[in-house]
């Protein structure tokens, strides 16, 4: 069994017990597009110790995706611009490395785990040489050695300790399988933290469970950050400590979990949450969220979401609400918090 | 009849073609599947990809005929309808699917894609263009924007179109496909709201399948659990909510994410069991018993069926 002390590395565990593993600070992306400029990221702050776990909630289009796809460095530039903000990981800014330096950070002390693991995995290459390839390129393992660390990893998820699942191509595999192995294929580095991009939306009800147990046991175990993007608020729930919704680029409220759910103050987390159909909802009618989310062309001004907001008053119109804190971790930006309330 | 759907032991089986035509052993995509729909009620099916969901819609619409097994739609017998009459037939009966990307010509004007099945079943030209601005009143699109492409519209724009296409021949069963799996979560209301809108108005009755258990226990009437094929249980909403009996629908259960209470801190990554090949066998075993953590040698030795425990209430199991 893999003892937990492995060190794969000089300076892998330093420096992460006090500070903020991840620290994104006012991070604005922008895509220059035929069409015009598709704003997707508007000044987005996060942090993120390591042993905890974040999720990032939002709908399609909210601009999930590209934080995600910023703190790897997987964006194209062009079309993908960084206008301001800063991206703090183990206390050096991502952004102002070279493409070297970040290729030492992409895959060893970032890993990644995405939504389809049957699109990310190689159809090409069998699965074995996918997990050593990373091993070999990062720890410069003797090809032998990784495979035996990578049996370990894939015994580790769950997949036994067998050669078979190493001798397969992914076509071979069914889903979970394949995320399994790519799960194993993202924390063999030992990543201080692990970005999960809707690991489970593909995954059957009982398959997403076993799947979030995994992540979750691997987290302590490893002690790894998690930055859990995710659009299911009931998996949020289920798996996270601290949860930021965001909303066109924006995020617009930011709490621990048991906060967010008990009391969550911004009108659109809870209106989201009021419109998740449930069996105590039943026979009366879902309370939806009118009209649709905005796309990153056309943000509205004023506040974001004042056009669908049942509360929006003049002011929301105007001027872009600032983040205010409200103690205990708890934020959002909104006008009329403690003014005027949504009745459930 | 009273029920207006009535489903008797239907079996749908699958052959492939091996080398030089031979004929390898069927695969069981349905297996004898009963049970009944009530006029004006949603009968939500649930189950893991691969179950046979979507093989026993197929089966039931008579896209692919089944097997083996009786389909009775309102007092009639589909399989005994010539190929005529089931055509006209089936208009009474649409289907809604997941995508609606996929489900829209993009080459079409929403008009038109809406015309077509009106000049199909010889609506008469000079009223197609009022019942298309009809349907769209119907399901919240400004008729103003009848002469758009798909690509001009959302994902939940989209999907209401594909509700109005699917109304378009007067249905009075519409079978539902994962309507809103699709959709951002704040538009799932929405599809949600105007489905039961439509459904109070237009005296409509839904077979509703999905994979999300809360939208399945919110929507549905009933709810059929599927299993590989066979029904493990079959009630009325609260009865299966409130007192699951088969293990299976406990597992599944279970899985709803957000529901505190069901995080167990147990060290169990259980190597993932492969489900091909087995689902091909003939077993005449329960066919969870592998699995279930009440199962023993008795469930591998007979097949559970259905038994009725009361209110409607069936379970597939010995154990209960």
């Amino acid at each position: 069994m893999l003892s937990e002390k492995t060190n794969y590395g000089p300076n892998l565990v330093t420096g992460t017990t006090n500070h903020h593993l991840l620290d994104i600070h006012n991070l604005d992306v922008s895509f220059q597009q035929r069409q015009g400029i598709a704003h997707a990221l508007r000044g987005i702050d996060l942090c993120l110790k390591s042993g905890e776990t974040h999720a990032l909630v939002g709908e399609s289009g909210s601009g999930k995706t590209v934080t995600s796809m910023s703190v790897m460095g997987l964006l194209a530039t062009p079309p993908c611009q960084v206008n301001s903000g800063e991206i703090i990981f183990q206390g050096r800014n991502l952004l102002t490395l070279s493409e070297n330096e970040r290729r030492q950070v992409r895959g060893k002390k970032i890993g990644m785990i995405f939504q389809e693991p049957g699109k990310f995995l190689n159809p090409a290459y069998k699965i074995g040489e996918q997990i050593t390839e990373t091993l070999i390129l990062h720890f410069e393992m003797t090809r032998k050695s990784a495979v035996e660390r990578a049996l370990e990893f894939l015994s580790l998820v769950g997949l036994g300790k067998n050669k078979r699942v190493l001798n397969s191509y992914p076509h071979e595999l069914s889903g979970g399988m394949k995320q399994r192995a790519m799960i194993a294929m993202s924390v063999a580095c030992h990543p201080a933290l692990l970005i999960a991009d809707e690991p489970t939306t593909a995954l059957d009800v009982t398959l997403q469970l076993q799947i979030l147990k995994l992540i979750r046991n691997l987290k302590e175990k490893f002690s790894m950050g998690i930055l859990f993007i995710s659009h299911d608020l009931g998996v949020v729930k289920e798996i996270a400590d601290k949860t930021s919704v965001i909303y066109a680029g924006k995020i617009v409220e930011s709490a621990s979990q048991q906060q967010l759910f008990g009391n969550p103050m911004h009108p659109y987390t809870k209106l989201l949450l009021l419109s998740i159909p449930d069996a105590a909802k039943r026979g009366s009618r879902l309370r939806a969220i009118p009209g649709t989310v905005p796309d990153a062309e056309h943000i509205p001004g004023g506040c974001s979401f004042h056009p669908r907001c049942p509360l929006a008053e003049e002011e929301c119109r105007q001027e872009i609400p600032p983040t205010i804190g409200y103690g205990d971790g708890h934020s959002a930006a909104c006008f009329l918090i403690g003014k005027r309330w949504i009745d459930s | 009849m009273d029920r207006f759907i009535e489903i008797k032991n239907l079996v749908k089986l699958f052959f492939g073609q091996g080398i030089l035509n031979r004929q390898k052993k069927a695969i069981r995509a349905v297996d004898h599947v009963s049970f009944g729909i009530e006029s004006n009620t949603v009968f939500g099916l649930v189950g893991e990809s691969g179950c046979g969901k979507t093989s026993l819609v197929r089966a039931l619409l008579y896209l692919d005929p089944p097997t083996s097994g009786e389909v009775w739609f309102d007092g009639t017998l589909l399989g005994r309808l010539s190929p005529q009459n089931l055509r006209s037939f089936r208009k009474r009966m649409q289907i809604v699917f997941q995508d609606p990307n996929s489900a829209l010509n993009p080459k079409m004007r929403i008009e038109n894609s809406l015309a077509e099945g009106l000049v199909n079943i010889k609506y008469p030209g000079q009223h197609i263009s009022r019942r298309i601005k009809q349907l769209l009143d119907l399901v919240g699109i400004a008729s103003t924007h009848r002469s758009r492409f798909p690509h001009e519209f959302s994902g939940g724009q989209k999907q209401r179109i594909v509700i109005a296409r699917a109304l378009c021949t007067e249905p009075d069963f519409l079978i539902l496909d994962e309507p809103v799996s699709n959709l951002d979560v704040s538009i799932q209301a929405q599809i949600i709201n105007l489905l039961m809108d439509l459904k109070a108005e237009l005296a409509l009755t839904y077979l509703f399948i999905s994979h999300d258990l809360n939208l399945v226990a919110y929507f549905s009437d009933f709810i059929g659990v599927m299993y590989r094929g066979r029904l493990m249980e079959l009630g009325s909403t609260e009865e299966v909510m409130k007192h699951p009996y088969h293990p299976y629908t406990l597992k599944l259960f279970s899985s709803i994410p957000g529901q505190q209470t069901t995080i167990v801190r147990e060290d169990d990554i259980q190597p993932e069991a492969s489900l091909d090949g087995k689902s091909a066998a003939f077993t005449e075993s329960c066919l969870f018993a592998d699995e279930c953590p009440l199962g023993d040698r008795s469930c591998r030795e007979a097949q559970p069926i259905l038994e009725d425990l009361g209110q409607r209430h069936q379970v597939a199991c010995f154990k209960v």
